[in-house]
């Protein structure tokens, strides 16, 4: 369906990542959103508490992060689409409430601006240093979807990325912006309303009677339910059956378990996203996401420019890990260069996906800054060798 | 000659609760089953649209009624029942939240949330099993376990003063404060009848037996000696000021309702705040259910 | 004449013993019964001292008893379903 024209800013915008993120969220339908400041993501809800008012829903800054991120639940399924924002101390507070969502399956996003760490580390200055946390940070087995913009225009066009795939998976979507994206400010261009897609609750229409809130439709989603509509269900963080009653037996969790892990990695081909260039033909592929794809796109220039056969490609989504793309891709070049703002994270799924077939050249960065592209440069030129 | 078998006559909670679940998990003795009890005869009595009825828990014993209650329930993790119930609410404002958690849960891990959700008054209904301990995870001790009771983290005896709640939560902010036991069933459920009377935030400690573990490890007997001792040592002193309400190992037990104010809650306020500042720009419309959602 | 009449579920029972310790007229006992997870239901020693006051019932922590009031000449009264709708009756 359209977006509702209420949330939507159309016009050609100069706004920095924070502000295009919380403009996403409206666009998405997003009418609530629950907060607690921490640099450098505040900006976002500082925003959505200013819009809200005049377009309708509500804001609410909690007492901490453990509030933030399970009150925006109880807002979904009073029947919002809702999100928070935070960034790593934040991020490592909201990590048991990812993992109800997750075990829950209740649609929301989760967007993390990225800093410095670990700890307190630099909370003004970028990092993409919470990417394995995105994917494994909260306990138990579960999946998520994690997006990675590399501007303002993306993270206006990404977060409605994230609300769809949230409701259309039924899974808290990880949105991991960066301090510098976050804090640049760039054209942002936010069109009519009727040019946005927006994917709808995927709400049951069965009767009381013969409503399970957790039975697995054909794609292994289950359809949702609001409170306040008479279904009287259930729903519980422990393994549980398909009424939502908690079953703490092997055979339930078995299936339940695996249901959430299979419904994102039977469907990788549909969620995942990329950005490639030059692929064919390329010695050296540089795989970057984020903030350091932008730096990196120089280094990848300067190495053409050099004569060296450089391909790019960059992740938009980062979890689930594309495992089979990185393995075909593997198999046909030299070797694969991953530069990243940590001391090497996605680095390892890239090389784990590799198998062997490639070499892995990491570039790490201890965080902080950007990369000097003369470093992704000096390690591309090695890699070609 | 018994009359047991005979199941023709309904019970008037039956409808309230998930049947096909029965017998519930709790210990014999145990009086979390009693207070659902009061809670389903008070929602007969105050003739709540159950359709509008939303219950949330945390984690703990008294955390699984959500699971035995025929309602919209949410069992959610420990000590968040609160700010969860507050999503909900401000999502939909048409639903009546009612928060059912235990003293672990509710003033341990969630004592954070329980002040901050009193003193901005979200209009919640807090019903507070009290059984003075962490039953479900084996009986250690909790910030409401009375001094010099043993406890498995407190083997030689406790040695923290304990809180108390009634006083706690006046302080916070909450408008309608009511302390009851197990014993009590019919003023508990008058009570919860009561709340949901009232806009904001109202705060209901039930004092309940534990007897597998508080009772037992403290040789207080099970859980029919507890509601003897209730029985026995309860005082119903209405207004009493909650200072003096505190709690100890078998001395007076204080109950009654001790706070019943007004004052505008959080949505009141926030609208009423939205109101003058914005006039006309204000778009009033909750979270829920816009276009935004559902198709 | 009763003026009431009691209803158990036996396989509830947990035998906590609050119905027996809190009828006002000790119309109840544990008896020495099973049920099939090895508790002592109670039962109902004195039928005429009933008044059907539901006491027991709001004790129970397991939802296994209940008394209602008896009509005249020894028909339980029907006992109003909360769950149905205004104008059911």
């Amino acid at each position: 369906m359209k977006a509702d024209p209420r949330g939507v800013l159309t016009g050609i915008h100069f706004m920095d990542g924070d502000h295009a993120c919380c403009e996403g969220a409206l666009a998405a339908g997003s009418r609530f959103a629950a907060g607690y400041p921490i640099t450098p993501s505040t900006e976002v809800v500082e925003r959505f508490a200013s819009r809200v008012p005049t377009v309708g829903g509500t804001f609410i800054q909690m007492e901490d992060e453990l509030a933030a991120s399970i009150t925006l639940q109880g807002a979904v399924w009073g029947g919002a689409k809702a999100f928070t924002v935070t960034s790593g101390p934040g991020f490592s507070l909201m990590m048991e409430h990812i993992g109800y969502a997750a075990m829950t399956e209740t649609p929301c996003v989760f967007v993390d601006v990225q800093r410095g760490g670990p700890s307190t580390g630099l909370p003004t200055l970028p990092a993409q240093a919470d990417m394995m946390q995105a994917r494994w940070g909260s306990h138990g087995d579960y999946e998520i979807i994690a997006l990675c913009p590399n501007s303002p225009q993306e993270c206006f066009d990404l977060t409605i990325k994230a609300f769809n795939l949230a409701e259309e998976f039924r899974v808290p979507v990880m949105f991991m912006m960066d301090e510098c994206v976050g804090h640049m400010s760039e054209k942002v261009v936010i069109p009519p309303a009727d040019q946005i897609e927006v994917v709808p609750r995927r709400h049951t229409h069965k009767s009381v009677e013969d409503y399970l809130p957790y039975a697995a439709n054909g794609d292994q989603v289950p359809e949702m339910a609001h409170a306040g509509e008479g279904y009287n269900f259930h729903v519980t963080g422990l393994t549980h059956d398909e009424r939502g009653y908690p079953n703490m037996t092997l055979a339930t969790q078995d299936k339940l378990v695996r249901r959430l892990q299979s419904k994102i990695l039977d469907a990788v081909d549909r969620i995942s996203m990329f950005e490639e260039e030059q692929i064919e033909g390329a010695d050296v592929v540089v795989v970057s996401y984020g903030i350091t794809s932008r730096v990196a796109q120089r280094a990848i220039e300067e190495a053409r420019r050099q004569g060296l056969r450089v391909g790019k490609l960059r992740l938009i989504t980062a979890w689930p890990f594309p495992d089979k793309k990185i393995r075909e891709l593997a198999a046909k070049v030299k070797a694969l260069v991953v530069p990243e703002l940590n001391l090497g994270q996605m680095v390892r799924e890239v090389e784990r996906a590799a198998a062997g077939q490639a070499k892995i050249f990491a570039v790490t960065h201890a965080g902080g800054g950007v990369h000097n592209p003369k470093d992704i440069l000096k390690v591309i030129v090695e890699a070609s060798r | 000659m018994t009359d047991s078998l005979n199941t023709d006559i309904l019970n008037p909670v039956e409808p309230f609760l998930r049947s096909d679940r029965m017998p519930s998990i709790w210990c014999p003795g145990c009086g979390i089953g009693t207070t659902v009890n009061s809670f389903a005869r008070a929602l007969i009595e105050s003739k709540i649209d159950l359709g509008s009825l939303a219950l949330v828990s945390g984690i703990g014993c008294t955390g699984r009624v959500a699971g035995y209650v025929k309602l919209d329930s949410f069992h959610t993790t420990h000590g968040r029942a609160i700010p969860f119930a507050t999503g909900l609410k401000l999502a939909n404002p048409k639903l009546n939240v009612v928060v059912y958690s235990g003293d672990g849960d509710l003033s341990a891990i969630g004592g954070n949330h329980l002040i901050h959700a009193a003193r901005r008054n979200i209009d919640l209904k807090v019903i507070c099993v009290n059984n003075l301990i962490y039953a479900m995870t084996g009986g250690q001790t909790a910030p409401t376990t009375p001094d010099h009771s043993t406890t498995s983290t407190n083997p030689y005896g406790v040695f923290e003063p304990s809180f108390n709640l009634p006083h706690l939560v006046e302080a916070a902010g909450a408008v309608y404060v009511a302390r009851w036991t197990t014993f009590h069933v019919r003023q508990l459920s008058r009570s919860i009848a009561e709340a949901f009377q009232k806009k904001g935030f109202s705060f209901i400690e039930v004092i309940s037996p534990c007897p597998t573990l508080y009772q037992r490890r403290n040789k207080l007997g099970d859980g029919l000696d507890a509601m003897k001792y209730y029985k026995e040592k309860s005082k119903i002193r209405h207004g009493t000021p909650t200072s003096e309400a505190g709690l100890t190992m078998t001395g007076e037990i204080i109950v009654g309702k001790f706070v019943d104010r007004d004052r505008p809650d959080y949505q009141t306020m926030m609208r009423s705040q939205f109101h003058e500042s914005l006039g006309e720009r204000f778009v009033e419309q909750p979270p829920a259910q816009q276009e935004t959602v559902c198709s | 004449m009763a003026k009431g009449r009691v209803s158990i579920i036996v396989e509830r029972c947990k035998a906590c013993g609050f119905c027996v310790e809190f009828c006002p007229t000790h119309v109840l006992a544990l008896s020495s019964a099973f049920n099939s997870k090895g508790y002592h239901p109670p039962h109902v020693v004195h039928p005429e001292k009933c008044s059907g006051c539901d006491l027991c019932g709001m004790y129970c922590p397991d939802f296994a008893i209940c008394a209602t009031k008896v009509d005249p000449p020894g028909l339980p009264r029907k006992t109003v379903d909360p769950a149905a709708k205004e104008g059911d009756k």
